[in-house]
């Protein structure tokens, strides 16, 4: 007994994503450069920066987009760079999820919210439409979308609840590593406040670990335990997201901090 | 014989040489699209390019050739493309499915079950069922290699949800010896069960598209389906007009203005026949 408490917490301290010495360079340029970090089971950490910081090209090559120029990135103690594709791709469709900025990137504009949910299921190998169609509905639900749109198309659908729909569409396969790409982006203020609800109540419920790139200060103060700022390409400063917020310690996070508009 | 200018069937023997290497690795890899240098014919793209290379490169001198066009020996398609091959390879044709041992076909399997040592040729204008779900074609390529299949259901499941049930009646997709998924050329889905372990080898030529895949003899060619909406060969509930029969696959025609229509088997052969023995229809000249 004591033996498998000690296995579990042995297992709980093992980091879900590593990340070592992470650099990517578009010719001569600087993407991003020499990034560490772990990402711990059920933790959610924010990456924010200026535009151009690394903060997007950072996310893509951990999301497997774009293939980093150096350094190791592994996921539950695999060496994900070393995998063969099939094998990346199954991940990225079972364990991984990615929710785009812009939804249509991130959805099948001609196909209805159902099938869009439940692409990743038919993915996977879900061969029953009866139940597909009733987790698509159960999924629907938690995003707060009437079921009776099930067979409506996401371009019937308003900006946020195309959003909602990604992720429902994102986490219907229960991953356990999800990023995302300035989900709030383009959403007014009071359906970023629904939206970012909803977000923090899945990410609590599931036990998701997230990584959330943004340059708005207020999602990050929500949602994410753990802050990286970034500019240059460089990881300026890191920590707990209330002690980087309320001390900023480097000069950029500093102005950073005070940019924000107070109303 | 009347053109001796060309060579026989038409592809010069470099080009047929070529074809027969394509056909042979379709027929090793059972549903893969074998890419070949398709050549420009004496014929507009869509009206069988891709299936007269194929029986080109598969025809001997004592081979006898049907061609059938949506199950027709006598419309247009049909009679050139068998005029063809008349006029450039001088073999026999024949309108019996039993005594061809090439049928070329568009849209269409014969009603009559095929038989060892046969070969059928179909037409193929899009030959990657995952086209209109994926426009990209390094990605459905990229699909087919790693087996990735669960958009095809995707689009089932969309039909369902629309129709309440699929409502893909043609070029219905299949999945074959476990592994390709293909397009079996716009045949309706009532020809799909002939697909699955017949005795005849099945090619496919896309000439437009540059593609060859191929079925050998006795594959196992599954049509998708999901558990609880199980696969359904579909005709017109209706018999034959002229022969009586209530299985064929029929063809609806309307008759006159007044939305009179009747139905006959779409294989003119198989319905021919059928009459001959003395079958016969609702509107059969001897019974009106």
């Amino acid at each position: 007994m004591v033996m498998m408490e000690r296995q579990l917490s042995a297992q709980a301290a093992a980091p879900l994503l590593s990340v070592q010495g992470l650099s990517r360079y578009y010719g001569a340029r600087i993407g991003c450069k020499d990034v560490s970090f772990d990402l711990y089971p059920g933790e959610v950490m924010g990456i924010v920066g200026e535009s151009g910081s690394g903060k997007s090209t950072l996310l893509s090559c951990l999301a497997g987009h774009q293939r980093p120029d150096a350094g190791g990135l592994s996921y539950n103690g695999v060496d994900v760079l070393a995998l063969s594709e099939a094998e990346r791709r199954r991940l990225l469709r079972s364990d991984w999820a990615y929710v785009h900025q812009n939804p249509r990137d991130g959805l099948r504009m001609g196909v209805s919210a159902g099938g869009n949910v439940g692409e990743r299921l038919m993915a996977v190998g879900a061969r029953h439409y009866g139940q597909i169609r009733d987790t698509a509905t159960d999924w629907l639900g938690r995003v707060e979308i009437a079921a009776e749109r099930i067979d409506d198309r996401p371009s019937a659908f308003s900006g946020g609840m195309q959003q909602r729909l990604q992720i429902a569409r994102n986490l219907v396969t229960a991953p356990k590593l999800v990023f995302m790409d300035e989900p709030t982006g383009g959403l007014d203020v009071s359906v970023q406040a629904r939206l970012l609800d909803l977000l923090r109540g899945l990410v609590r419920d599931l036990g998701l670990s997230v990584v959330i790139v943004t340059h708005d200060l207020a999602v990050v103060r929500l949602l994410a335990d753990r802050l990286m700022v970034m500019k240059s390409g460089h990881v300026v400063e890191a920590g707990l997201t209330d002690q980087v917020l309320d001390d900023p310690q480097h000069a950029y996070t500093q102005l950073l901090v005070s940019s924000v508009l107070q109303v | 014989m009347t053109d001796q200018a060309y060579n026989f069937a038409y592809l010069d023997e470099q080009t047929k040489r070529m074809l027969r290497r394509a056909l042979l690795k379709a027929l090793a890899v059972p549903g893969y699209q074998v890419p070949f240098a398709s050549r420009e014919m004496p014929m507009p793209y869509g009206w069988g390019t891709g299936g007269v290379q194929v029986t080109a490169a598969c025809l001997t001198p004592v081979d006898r050739l049907k061609v059938i066009d949506q199950g027709a020996d006598d419309t247009t398609n049909a009679v050139s493309i068998r005029r063809f091959f008349q006029r450039t390879s001088g073999v026999a044709v024949t309108e019996a499915t039993a005594e061809a041992t090439i049928i070329q076909t568009r849209h269409r399997i014969p009603e009559q079950p095929l038989s060892e040592g046969q070969i059928l040729v179909y037409q193929v204008p899009i030959p990657e069922p995952l086209r209109f779900l994926e426009p990209r074609e390094t990605e459905t390529r990229k699909m087919h290699e790693l087996e990735e299949y669960g958009l095809m259901h995707v689009k089932l499941y969309e039909d369902i949800a629309r129709h309440g049930e699929v409502s893909t009646a043609y070029a219905y997709p299949v999945k074959v010896e476990g592994r390709y998924v293909m397009d079996p050329s716009p045949i309706p889905k009532f020809d799909n069960p002939k697909l699955n372990d017949s005795p005849a080898i099945q090619l496919f030529g896309a000439g437009r598209e540059c593609r060859i895949y191929a079925l050998p003899p006795f594959t196992k060619v599954v049509s998708l389906d999901f558990d609880d909406h199980p696969f359904q060969a579909s005709k017109a509930e209706h018999n034959c007009d002229l022969c009586g029969c209530g299985t064929s696959y029929l063809d609806e025609v309307i008759t006159d203005d007044q939305g009179s229509r009747m139905f006959v088997c779409s294989d003119t052969d198989f319905c021919a026949t059928r009459q001959a023995e003395g079958h016969r229809g609702r509107l059969s000249p001897e019974a009106a």
